[in-house]
């Protein structure tokens, strides 16, 4: 079957959000293959706001109208017929136009073959002019760097992001992710419907409920007895202890998605407790760094540090600081064991920003990057979020590939993250920051 | 902990290797909780069980009505699924033991969690 000539564009409008993410503009031109692909890509995304089907666009006033002109007539008539219903609506990025100046650059498309009805209240079809005027709010152009013009197809979920909000959950810990992030770690986790979806480092459960969301099944595992129960002191503010019903299953029911908890575990990541075998279709977790959570592991009775708590009855006293580095190379071979091939893991990765290098990415023969976002954390530190997809089936050879890799070395560093982040180096450096402000 | 997840669990004491799986379940308090019956789900499940471990522990709780094994056809056959759907999702062991049968360690269930933590001594290099 022929391919039709021209690929159909589109105009994607991203939010003004985790700019790190992304290239600056929020506005992007997409070729898409059907209308379907697009609404369908909007039904996921909780970082774009809209998109439209590009109509015409160009730098300025002019450029737009001939573009327009340009738009096969035959592909506009469907939405301007006689028996239709639209209206036109105009959006200005970093400037704010009067009404009068609004109405001017609608009533300018008057050369379009609009033949419906306007209906300003529900109408059948909405169309949208979009000027960008750049990025900088200190330096406003007379004239925007470019217009579009195109018809509305679909808003993206991030009305999500409010309805999932961490304020208005049950139970939240000290560090439970932001609802926008969450939903943003279940799309490269490519989480589907049926998927099982496995968070080693579980704590209150947020990652799971974006996965859940999504109809993912899920799994949770966490070192912390009392975070799993949902015992001890809330996270809340104001609030004394969790309530008899402050778990992760919780947190499912009271979205609607209980009936994808599987179940959740007490247990160490480092050694877990799964049956050889590829489980899981997305590992999705937020690993702790040792500042607001401590990183732990379980040690012997001998080993116990002064002033390290004793958990009761069938806990295990924890003890052995866990080295971060250790940590992720674990998680790597982990998700290379029992993920299935295609499978994704996505997490995040706490990093000192003077020394950081992309070698320093842990690495795995089985796992291949597919991306690396960095969100800063403070002026020397920040995490990233990191995807890799399962390319290889796991041989046992393969767990220990690390130690002759060249990443291994560099990542040592950051077993002294906690060190840094709290170490007089940083203090230094903020000292120097802020005296250079003055 | 519902069945599904116990025919995933293996006992990771030091030495055992694979013949910690499966980890015998002793129950002293069982729920049943319906979970929505999603066809799709159950039918994905069923290559990745293993039925003996599923079947003994079937047998532990009593329960009836356990397929033996995968039919022909079963990711058509609602009967087969629904079963299988009762069985590996909707049986919740709230209270019990699960018991490392090589070692004989146990790791107890409370509120329907299993605590799987072991000292360094007890576990795998």
């Amino acid at each position: 079957m022929a391919l039709s000539c021209s690929l159909n564009r589109y105009l994607l409008l991203m939010a003004q959000e985790h700019l790190e993410f992304r290239l600056p503009s929020p506005f992007w031109i997409l070729s898409i293959p059907s209308e379907d692909i697009a609404r369908n890509l909007m039904k996921r995304t909780v970082c774009a706001k809209s998109i439209f089907e590009l109509w015409g666009h160009g730098k300025s006033p002019e450029e737009l109208y001939n573009s327009l002109k340009n738009y096969p007539v035959e592909k506009m008539v469907p939405f301007l017929h006689s028996d239709s219903t639209y209206k036109i609506k105009i959006h200005t990025f970093n400037k704010t136009l009067t009404q009068e100046e609004k109405v001017k650059r609608i009533d300018a498309l008057a050369f379009l073959p609009f033949e419906g009805k306007v209906n300003l209240k529900k109408p059948q079809h909405i169309f949208s002019i979009l000027e960008d005027y750049g990025l900088d709010p200190n330096c406003i152009p007379e004239n925007p760097h470019n217009i579009y013009f195109g018809r509305w197809i679909a808003d993206g979920q991030r009305e999500l992001i409010e309805s999932y909000s961490v304020k208005k959950r049950h139970f939240i810990g000290n560090t439970s992710m932001d609802a926008g992030l969450s939903f943003i770690m279940a799309n490269h986790g490519k989480v589907k419907e049926n998927d099982i979806v496995f968070d080693p480092f579980v704590g209150t459960g947020g990652l799971l409920i974006a996965s859940a969301h999504f109809g993912a099944y899920v799994y949770g595992t966490d070192i912390d007895y009392n975070t799993v129960h949902g015992l001890g002191k809330a996270s809340r503010k104001n609030q004394k202890w969790r309530g008899p019903d402050e778990n992760i299953r919780a947190n499912l029911r009271q979205y609607g998605l209980e009936k994808y908890y599987l179940d959740v575990l007490v247990s160490d990541a480092s050694k877990p407790s799964w049956r050889k075998g590829t489980y899981f279709d997305a590992i999705i977790t937020d690993p702790p760094y040792g500042i607001r959570e401590s990183t732990r592991r379980t040690g012997s009775q001998k080993e116990i540090p002064k002033g390290m708590e004793k958990c009761p009855e069938s806990h295990v006293p924890v003890s052995l600081s866990y080295h971060l580095s250790d940590m992720f190379f674990d998680l790597l071979n982990f998700a290379a064991e029992t993920l299935v091939l295609g499978g994704r893991l996505v997490y995040w990765l706490p990093v000192y920003t003077p020394e950081y290098t992309e070698e320093m990415v842990p690495w795995h023969p089985c796992l291949k990057l597919i991306s690396n976002c960095e969100q800063k954390l403070s002026s020397h530190t920040s995490r990233r979020l990191i995807t890799m997809e399962k390319v290889k089936k796991f041989e046992n050879r393969d767990q220990y590939s690390h130690l002759l890799s060249d990443h291994f070395l560099p990542y040592q560093g950051h077993n002294s993250f906690r060190e840094k982040y709290f170490s007089g180096v940083t203090k230094r450096i903020a000292k120097e920051e802020k005296s250079s402000q003055e | 902990m519902k069945l599904l997840t116990h025919n995933l669990l293996s006992s990771h004491v030091r030495g055992v290797g694979p013949r910690g799986f499966p980890l015998r379940l002793q129950a002293t308090e069982v729920r049943i909780s319906p979970v929505e019956f999603n066809p799709d789900f159950v039918a994905r499940m069923i290559p990745k069980v293993e039925w003996a471990a599923l079947l003994e522990a079937a047998d532990t709780l009593h329960l009836v009505e356990v397929p033996k094994g995968p039919i022909e056809g079963y990711e058509h056959d609602e009967k087969f699924l629904r079963q299988m759907h009762h069985v590996l999702l909707e049986v919740d062991v709230l209270e019990g033991t699960l018991q490392c049968p090589e070692s004989g360690r146990l790791f107890p269930i409370s509120r329907g969690i299993p605590n799987m933590l072991l000292s360094d001594e007890e576990t795998e290099t």
